[in-house]
């Protein structure tokens, strides 16, 4: 446990150099687009967004400057630091997915239960063929078709945007319903092989109820494999997140991480792809321990 | 219940044929002016035009065709590649010294957990002009024209194997403790001919399973990036850029539901036929 800690400022340097140096690599700079500038502007500017030097001392500088928190100013949104715009965006992409997970976790788990205790009967059969359905709708399939159908058709719910619960619930949904049902097929598969348990034999010869055997018993067991997928799922919901926001012109930091690509500015684009990283290293690291802490119990 | 399952299995590979079959021929078998723009635009589906047609009076199902050769295409190259990288991964982990076994599996654990697809992103957007100049230089004109997907088949090869290579590595570790292979090495069998004669064909069936399972996600993928406009770029289409145009084009007040539609179709009915495919496939190498 420990190493593994301590062997997240390497990952961390890992991907800040890997990102650091992908972003110089890219033909172009970021001013190039833009009419013909004197030289003697040019410069100013990139001494300004401390993009002249050779590369290496570019990127000793850039890591002294993460160290101290600072992720540098956008070469596009001037005058408007990272920090600042991931500081306005972040709290609503972290929303959305934290709804997201919330709604894919207790959709998936719920229908995984369900599903596992009806072996063999129709319910089973179309929970399961309902999950592969829902497995073939891509976030980027899924979440025009809702607009199609319940804002456009049906008019219920508005197009895009935030702030409203209504508002909300599209994307979160587009954004959970694909992971909803991997949830459920995980934990199908792993419940349905221990209920084929001893314990859970001793636990029906003792004169439990189904339910009680499912729910208390058995479900213990059979959620870890659900608990090792959560970290992978946070990296599916954030990387979802980036299509599901562009589709419903969520002011999240996923338009932003898009735009910065095409107008090749470098600071914010590194500056998303450092924060997400941490952002999932850390919920990685207390996966991990509630993983180890289960896992005790249920052994112990 | 296994009927109903083989049936599946027999559905899906009969939907998938048929969708290779429409994808090759049919874009061959229709008129060529479809795929040009024409006079009508926007219009909703007709006889002559199946599916409509697009902004610039393109025909759409045309387009599907079209794109679902890029997509098919960079799916079935994206995976294969994986398939290479992944099984090879795998089966140096699993007969390699626990130490080094348990050291590289564990940077599988943490691409895994890395938001792998961004990475990906960055990477594609960096190298195309780099291969187009290389291209260029060597005069290879068909890679000018599709640099995009083929940086696209390759990078997506690279990140869709820490599946293959966990399945893998797990497959070597329980075969390399089975009876054969204990008797193979007393008969002074060496490595690669253990390899060959007793862990490769015992890979094959397992192997053939993910790799159903890769080229979906591959395919997924491919879209996600061409949706956002940093994948496949016009004049190539995929059906991931036909979607992003299709989800560009519904609106309250001019709803051409037949561009997001039909694209849509598409993509469901390729990726249930695969993933129902892979599904079952593993389903009936677990009974065994």
């Amino acid at each position: 446990m420990l190493r593994r800690i301590a062997s997240m400022p390497l990952v961390l340097l890992c991907v800040i150099t890997i990102t650091f140096f992908l972003i110089r690599l890219s033909p172009g700079g970021p001013f190039d687009s833009e009419r013909k500038i004197p030289p003697a502007i040019e410069k100013q500017l990139l001494s300004k967004y401390k993009l002249d030097g050779p590369v290496l001392e570019q990127y000793r500088s850039y890591l002294g400057d993460l160290l101290h928190g600072d992720l540098r100013l956008s070469t596009k949104y001037r005058n408007r630091s990272v920090n600042e715009i991931l500081a306005q965006t972040l709290p609503v992409t972290l929303t959305l997915g934290a709804i997201a997970f919330l709604l894919a976790l207790s959709g998936g788990v719920w229908l995984g239960t369900f599903a596992a205790a009806r072996p063999g009967t129709a319910s089973e059969w179309i929970s399961l063929s309902l999950t592969l359905l829902a497995i073939s709708l891509p976030s980027f399939v899924l979440g025009p078709l809702l607009i199609l159908i319940f804002s456009i058709k049906l008019a219920w719910l508005p197009v895009g945007g935030w702030g409203t619960p209504l508002q909300i619930l599209l994307p979160a949904l587009t954004l959970a319903i694909p992971c909803a049902a991997v949830i459920a097929r995980l934990l199908h598969d792993s419940l349905r092989e221990t209920l084929a348990e001893d314990f859970v034999r001793t636990a029906r010869a003792k004169g439990l109820t189904e339910s009680s055997i499912v729910l208390r018993h058995a479900l213990r067991v059979a959620i870890l494999p659900v608990i090792s997928y959560l970290g992978p799922l946070a990296a599916n919901l954030l990387t979802g997140s980036i299509v599901v926001e562009t589709i419903f012109h969520v002011p999240g930091a996923g338009g932003f991480f898009v735009n910065s690509i095409l107008n090749r500015d470098g600071f914010l684009l590194g500056g998303v792809v450092i924060v997400y990283c941490v952002l999932l290293m850390f919920f990685n690291l207390i996966v991990d321990i509630a993983y180890r802490l289960l896992d005790r119990r249920i052994q112990g | 219940m296994n009927f109903l399952f083989s049936r599946q299995a027999l559905v899906s590979k009969l939907g998938l044929g048929l969708m290779i079959v429409l994808v090759i021929a049919g874009p061959l078998l229709m008129p060529r002016s479809y795929g040009l723009p024409g006079d009508l635009t926007s219009a909703p589906p007709s006889w002559i035009h199946l599916c409509g047609t697009d902004l610039n009076g393109r025909d759409m199902l045309f387009r599907i065709l079209q794109g679902g050769r890029v997509s098919l295409l960079v799916g079935v190259c994206g995976a294969a590649i994986s398939l290479v990288i992944g099984t090879t991964y795998g089966l140096i982990a699993g007969s390699a010294k626990a130490g080094i076994d348990h050291l590289m599996m564990r940077l599988v654990d943490i691409l895994y957990s890395v938001p792998r697809l961004i990475f990906i992103l960055i990477l594609i957007n960096a190298f195309n002009q780099h291969l187009q100049q290389f291209a260029s230089l060597h005069g290879w004109d068909w890679l000018v024209s599709s640099s995009r997907i083929v940086i696209l088949i390759f990078s997506l090869g690279l990140i869709e194997w820490l599946t293959m290579a966990r399945i893998v590595r797990g497959q070597t570790l329980s075969i390399k403790e089975r009876s054969y292979v204990a008797a193979a090495k007393v008969l002074g069998e060496g490595y690669w001919m253990i390899l060959r004669r007793h862990i490769f064909p015992n890979l094959a069936g397992i192997v053939l399973v993910y790799l159903t399972l890769a080229i979906p996600s591959v395919i997924v993928d491919e879209a996600f990036l061409s949706f956002l406009g940093l994948g496949v770029q016009a004049p190539q289409s995929s059906w991931g850029s036909l979607l992003s145009e299709g989800a560009a084009s519904i609106n309250p007040l001019r709803n051409a539901w037949w561009m997001l539609l039909f694209p849509s179709l598409a993509m469901l009915s390729t990726l249930l036929a695969l993933y129902s495919l892979g599904n079952s496939m593993r389903r009936s190498m677990q009974a065994k």
